[in-house]
Formats: C-alpha cells, structure tokens, sequence
C-alpha cells in the first residue's frame, strides 16, 4: 500500500511539474536537429539544452543532435516539414534568423506556419557602437547624421543585406522617425568579428551586431555602445550601456533563441515539450550557462511565441519590401 | 601576446593526450600519403578532412592532423624518389637527381637517412620561421580595408600559375571555373540568391568541402578504377641507415641554404614546394659543384632539395594564416578547413584565436620530431608499405570521402555533390587542368567580389578607392609583376629543369 501511495504522489508531482494531461506524452528517442556545422549558435543551442532536459531528468535518454547545414536553415526546415511532419520526439534550434529567412521566402515554398513553435531559451540583443574616438557621442548624433547625410555613414554588420544586423539598423531608423531608409548605407560582412574590424580599422564608421560580439571590445575600451537595443539596460557589468528607449528611439532588437516542431505534432507532445524547455529555461543549470554564455533574459511559451513569431515575421516582411528585398 | 608567452600557450595546447596521438598518426599517414606515388600532399590532405570531420574533433585537433599529413607528405615524397626514381610527390622530383644514384651506389640507406635529416632541418628552421614573421605580418592587421583585400585576392590569383604551372592558360581556366562556380549561392550585398535553381541547398553555395574532397579524392579513385593497378617494383636492398659523420659535415651548408631559399619560396603566394625544392637544388649547384659530382649521387643533392622543400611547406603556411591567403595547393586546402571549421585566417587570427595559431605552431615543431623517428629507424617500415597495392588503398579512400561527407551534412545532396565534382575532377584530369586554381576560385571567389563592392559602396562607387593607399598600390604592383613575371622566367626555369632530368644516367 505504502508502495502504491508513493507512487501515486510521484505521479501526481511529475503531472504538476510538467503540467501535461494524464497518461500523456512520454518521450523517447527524443532527437534535436542542428541545421548548421558544428560550433555555431544553432549547434550550441541542440546540445546544451539536451543536456539540460537530461539532468534536470524530463528526458532519460540523451538527446540525440544531429547537424544538418545549408540553405541558412532551410534545408532542416524543409526536412522538417517534408519528412518528418508527425515526429513527436523532434526538436529542430532556431533563432530569430529562421524567422528572418522565413519572412523573406528564402526558404523555398515554406511558411513560419508549416512549423510549431516552441520556446525560447535567452536572446542576445542587438548594439548599435562606434570606434572610442568617434565624433558621433550618442544614438542621437548617430540618427541625426542618418537622416541629414547618409552617404557620409557607412554601417558595417555581420550579415548580408536584409540579415537581422542590417534590419536591426533599420528598426531603429524607423523608430528614429527616418522616412527614407533606403539611404542608409550597410557594409555586409561575412560575420561580427570582420564587422567588427573595418570598423576598429576606420574603414566604416559605425558597427551593428549583438552585445556578444561586442563585449570584448568594450572591455578593452575601443568601442562605443551607442545604445542597446533592450526593452530595459542589461544587467552586471553591462549596465552602463544605455538602451535605445531610453534615449527617445523605441527600438528593441532581440536574437532569440529557441525551438519549433513539426507542425504535425500531436497537441499532447507539444504541450509536454512547451513545459520542458520552460522548465530548462527555469532551472539553476541554466541560469549558469546564460552568464557563461553572455544571453539575456528572453522567454516566451507555446502560443505566446507563436504570436510572437507571426508579430516578427510581418515586421520583418514590411521592412525588407521597403528595401526592395522582396516584392 | 607577446613570442614567448604565446608559444608557452602553445606548447600547453598541445601537448594533451589527443593532439600528440593525432599528430604521431597524421605523420606516419602523411609519410605514406607521400611516399605513395600519385598521391600528393593536397590530395592526402583532401583525402583526410572528412575523416577529421567525421571524428568530431575540434578546430585545434583537426588543424594539428592535417597539418601532421602536410608535413609528413614533405617527408615521405623522397623515399619513392631514392629507391625507386619515381618522386612521391611533385616537391620530391629533384631529389631523385642524386638520391636514386646514391641508391645504385648501394647507399640507399645513407640517403634515406640523410634525406631525413635535412627534411628536419627544413622544416624546424621553416616553423621557426614562421613564428617570426607571421606575428609581424599580423601587425598590419587594419591597414587592410576592402579595397586592400581586394588588392590582395587579385594578387593571389595573379601568382596562382606561379612558375611550376606547365600551361597558364588551362589554369586561368580553372581559376575562371573556380569563380563561376563561387557565384552560386546568395550575395551578401544584395540578399539575393544566384544560380540556386531554387534549390534550398545551393542557397548558402557550394560546400568547398565538398567539392575538394570530390575533385581531389573521389577523382584519384575514379582514376584507379579506370587504369587499374600499378605495382610498383622491388625498391632493393637499403643498406644501413646512417649518415657518416663526414658526408654530414659536407652536407651541412646545403642544408642551411636550401632552407632558407626554399623558405622564401614557401612565403611567396602562388609558388609552393616544388619551387622551394627547384631553387635550392639550383643554388646548391651552383655553390658546390666544383668537381662536377652533382647528378652522381652527390650527398649535397640530396640534402638541399629535402631542405628546400620542407622549408616551404613552412614558409607557405605564413601567407594563408596571416593574410588568408594560401602559399601552395595544400595550404589552400588547409584554408577551406579553417573556414569550415568557422576560423577567418588572416590579420585578425592572432589576436582572435591564439591558441589555434600557437597549438598549431608547437604540434609543428612536434611533428617534426615525430617525423624524424619515423624517418630514420622506422623507415624500412615505410619502404614496406610502399607495397601495400592500391586495391586496398582506394575504397577506403573512397568510404572516408562517403561517410565524412555525410557526417558534415547529413544531407544526400551533398553526396551527389561531391560524385559530380568526383567526376568532373576525373575529366579535368585527363585534359591535365590543375585543379588547385578551382579551389581557390571557389575559396576566394565570394571574399574577393565582396570586398570590391563593399569598397565601392563605402565610397559610392568610386573606383579610385581601389588604388588610394600605399598598401593597396604596393599590392597591386607585386600582382602585376607576379603575373607577368613567370610569363618570362618561367619557361626558361622549366627548360633547365627539363634538360636536368633528361641528362641524369
């Protein structure tokens, strides 16, 4: 009796925890889909969070992670919801550049909505600096010198034209009151680090990437954060940075990261694995790998991030008609 | 991070369990990746990236193994070259000059030995070389803006036929081959994808990976398929394998000189090992061939090619880390693994990822050591192997490329992929198109166009900006004379080569 009784209130405290219905989902096998090279963000992403669902117990096998590289993102996707459409036990990392590409069409033929859309576990938020001996003081020398002489302002940033980086820069413009955004001159690079060094080297005169990137350089006192681009100023070390809002330009530019589905998952799976990756994200283990790591707080959960998602992507999508990106 | 802290950093990277054990096995496969007539030193590098890929290992680990294969192809192209007057490898052509008649002397023994030696001598004094001058290199770090970049891509593929190339014209084709199909994928500048055919997978363009190890290792077992088996013959009794003190002493200076010449040679991008082993085997004639021994197994002609050519394996390793551009064929192959491990070489690696940079420096330094144990006592062992047929060699040769590749992606696509740059290497390489200035093409291609926009829309496209700094115009002068200059030198060097070779025996 005594047996069964324990067992009943672990059964119940288990229910309580991941707040699934009775006699629901169990996992197996349970599959994480990186869809770059190892040693990205994405990738990243997979492995410390199936680590974390396996300590925290919620899985009992590890999780495996499979990488799968090309087309940004898009060959996973299009995997995703070609080849695996019911799978259960999948979870595929995404970031706020699947939504970019998605907005943008450039995953052939697919849609944000063929997917379902997880959690977040953390964002990197978006910095706008200049060199340490930059006349440019502040956001708003910056945007005045946008709006006045754009061909004098030459922007560097890690991604390719119409990437997060540039739109970043462009989301600010707009909040800024810049009519004309088609002005505003961008240097694409092939990542931060580059991006980085055109502009320590002269050869732009403002930087946008994501606070990560730019940590280092602050350190040392080369650089100038004009603004970051958070709802509120980022904790420890980092709070001397003043945030867009704050200087007048209601911007936010957060990098998520986090997790979809196949879009053909059973309710039951999906409700257990929004629980699951809330729960990661609650936990001790990985409030630890977020200081390590450099990410800021950033959590939203099954339809709160669905709206989310749709929210971006028609941002997304308003911009990059403004820019002549897509028709 | 001043020398010496950052070689500390090095030796301390190194020296784990796991990196020397990959070190001691990139050696004794790159000796026989050499010693192996066909297989050169890119292809055994080729033939061996997706099997570090598949491994799982990390940037350090990955570059300390194929760096090790490198090496060692430096090494074991000689043995072929001694006994059996068919060189390992390109580099290793000049040592067959006097290294196959020492062999007929009954001193097969004495210069494998001492051959080995001055493939050690080559390549420490080139590794320390190279941490000398690549920090200083590293220096100019942001002088170079797009324009500079531009400058400098354009001067790599003007030396890209470099002296040793037999037709310019197949490889400017093969260079033009390289940047079309660079153009695949969508443009950073614009965001607009280009000759995808809608194919998701072509968006982020074309894999190098891929495509080295399809045309590089999946062609050389098209190519066996296709011709079959070539047994090589008895390479003969070696003798002892010792150097007499005296033949040690008179080599000495050939040694130092070939290392230094072919050191240079090794610097300057486009030119590669067999220039460094040329030059030092032209220089050494001419300083020391006073009784006209050279040709008849002269020690002295033995020592100054191995010297020479190992310097430059050295020497060619400084361009690609400190300005991301490769010195020979190997070292470009070495480049796509660093981009695809997502390392930028160039100016900024030094400061970014020192402890790649100096691992790599002291696994260098170890290989050698490594490569001399292997080379002096254990080279019968290698002399063995020689007659392992190639009927074993080659599927698994084509299994690595299969499983390594899909590692990477986990994609049929990919797969295909690389059957198709298989064959098209197969073809290319009956119409004796190097296939080097591809790779290079494809590697630099997206760099190259990027930054000349990025220059012109920095300066809202005025091109003048291509040619507004000191830097910028040094680099474009060295383009032009690159260009042009082996256009007149080169055939003449080709032709004393030529008529060496003819006249031995």
């Amino acid at each position: 009796m005594l047996w069964s009784t324990r067992r009943m209130l672990l059964a119940g405290a288990l229910a309580a925890v991941l707040a699934t219905p009775a006699g629901a989902f169990e996992p197996s096998g349970v599959e994480c889909i990186a869809p770059a090279n190892p040693g990205g963000g994405w990738d990243f992403t997979c492995r410390q969070v199936g680590r974390a669902l396996q300590e925290l117990g919620i899985v009992k096998e590890p999780v495996r992670v499979t990488n799968m590289a090309g087309g940004g993102g898009g060959v996973a996707f299009a995997y995703v919801v070609t080849k695996r459409n019911k799978d259960d036990n999948l979870l595929v990392a995404a970031s706020t550049a699947t939504v970019t590409r998605l907005a943008q069409g450039a995953y052939v033929d697919m849609r944000a909505d063929m997917v379902r859309w997880i959690g977040t576990v953390g964002a990197d938020y978006g910095v706008i600096a200049v060199a340490a001996d930059s006349p440019i003081k502040t956001l708003g020398d910056l945007m005045e010198a946008l709006k006045t002489r754009p061909q004098e302002v030459a922007i560097a940033g890690g991604s390719a034209f119409g990437g997060w980086d540039h739109l970043k820069v462009l989301i600010a413009a707009k909040a800024a009151g810049i009519e004309d955004v088609t002005k505003i001159k961008y240097v694409a690079y092939k990542g931060g680090g580059e991006a980085m060094t055109a502009l320590l080297g002269g050869h732009v005169q403002a930087f946008s990437g994501d606070i990560s990137e730019t940590v280092g350089f602050i350190e040392a006192g080369q650089v100038r954060v004009l603004a970051v681009l958070a709802p509120e100023r980022l904790p420890g070390k980092l709070a001397d940075i003043p945030t867009a809002r704050e200087q007048g330009v209601d911007a936010i530019g957060a990098n998520w990261r986090g997790f979809y589905a196949p879009g053909g998952m059973s309710d039951e799976a999906y409700g257990f694995w929004v629980e699951a990756i809330r729960q990661v994200y609650q936990s001790e283990l990985w409030q630890q790998v977020m200081a390590q790591s450099g990410l800021m707080p950033f959590a939203l959960y099954g339809q709160e991030l669905e709206a989310f998602v749709r929210q971006q992507s028609a941002d997304i999508a308003a911009l990059s008609r403004e820019i002549g990106l897509i028709k | 991070m001043d020398l010496l802290t950052g070689l500390l950093t090095g030796f301390a990277t190194a020296f784990t369990p796991l990196h020397l054990a990959l070190a001691i096995l990139g050696c004794v496969l790159g000796t026989l990746v050499g010693a192996l007539p066909g297989l050169g030193p890119s292809n055994g590098v080729a033939i061996l990236v997706p099997l570090a890929f598949s491994l799982g290992l990390d940037a350090t680990a990955t570059l300390i193994l194929l760096t090790s294969v490198y090496y060692g192809a430096m090494y074991g192209g000689r043995i072929s070259s001694i006994l059996l007057a068919i060189p390992g490898d390109e580099p290793a052509l000049m040592t067959i000059l006097d290294g196959h008649p020492m062999a007929r002397a009954g001193r097969a023994g004495e210069a494998l030995a001492l051959s080995g030696l001055a493939s050690f001598v080559g390549g420490v004094l080139a590794t320390a070389g190279l941490v000398l001058l690549a920090p200083l290199l590293a220096r100019f770090a942001l002088l170079f803006g797009p324009a500079e970049y531009f400058a400098l891509y354009v001067l790599a593929f003007a030396t890209l036929g470099g002296l040793a190339a037999r037709n310019p014209m197949k490889a400017l084709f093969a260079a033009a081959l390289g940047l079309a199909l660079a153009l695949v994928g969508y443009d950073t500048t614009t965001g607009i994808p280009r000759y995808t055919f809608g194919l998701v997978e072509l968006y982020e363009g074309i894999d190098f990976l891929v495509a080295i190890v399809g045309l590089f290792a999946l062609s050389e077992v098209f190519l066996f398929v296709e011709k079959g088996l070539r047994e090589l013959p008895h390479p003969g009794r070696l003798g002892r394998i010792f150097v007499r003190l005296s033949t040690l002493r008179q080599s000495l200076g050939a040694m130092f000189r070939g290392t230094g010449i072919g050191f240079l040679a090794g610097v300057l991008p486009g030119a590669g090992a067999s220039l460094g082993s040329f030059l030092a085997y032209m220089l050494e004639k001419r300083v020391s061939d006073r009784a006209g021994t050279f040709g008849r197994g002269d020690p002295r002609g033995v020592a100054a090619p191995e010297a020479g050519n190992n310097a430059a394996a050295g020497g060619a390793l400084v361009p690609m880390l400190t300005l991301g551009v490769p010195g020979s064929g190997t070292t470009a192959v070495l480049l796509a693994v660093l981009m695809a491990l997502d390392i930028t070489p160039g100016p900024l690696l030094f400061e970014q990822r020192p402890e790649v940079v100096w691992g790599l420096v002291a696994a260098l330094f170890f290989a050698n050591l490594v490569l001399l144990a292997l080379n002096l006592p254990l080279v019968g062992l290698f002399v063995q192997l020689l007659r392992v047929p190639p009927r074993y060699l080659m599927p698994l040769v084509a299994m690595v490329s299969f499983v390594g590749i899909h590692a990477i992606s986990n994609n049929p696509f990919d797969l295909q992929l690389m059957i198709g740059f298989g064959v098209l290497g197969w073809v290319l390489r009956k119409l004796e198109v190097p296939l080097v200035p591809i790779i290079l093409g494809i590697l630099l291609g997206n760099e190259m166009e990027d930054n000349l926009r990025r220059a012109l829309l920095i300066a809202d496209g005025d091109w003048t900006v291509l040619w507004r700094s000191p830097l910028a115009v040094g680099l474009w002068t060295v383009a032009v004379l690159g260009f042009f200059g082996p256009m007149l030198v080169g055939p003449w060097l080709r032709r004393r080569r030529a008529r060496l070779l003819e006249g031995r025996g």
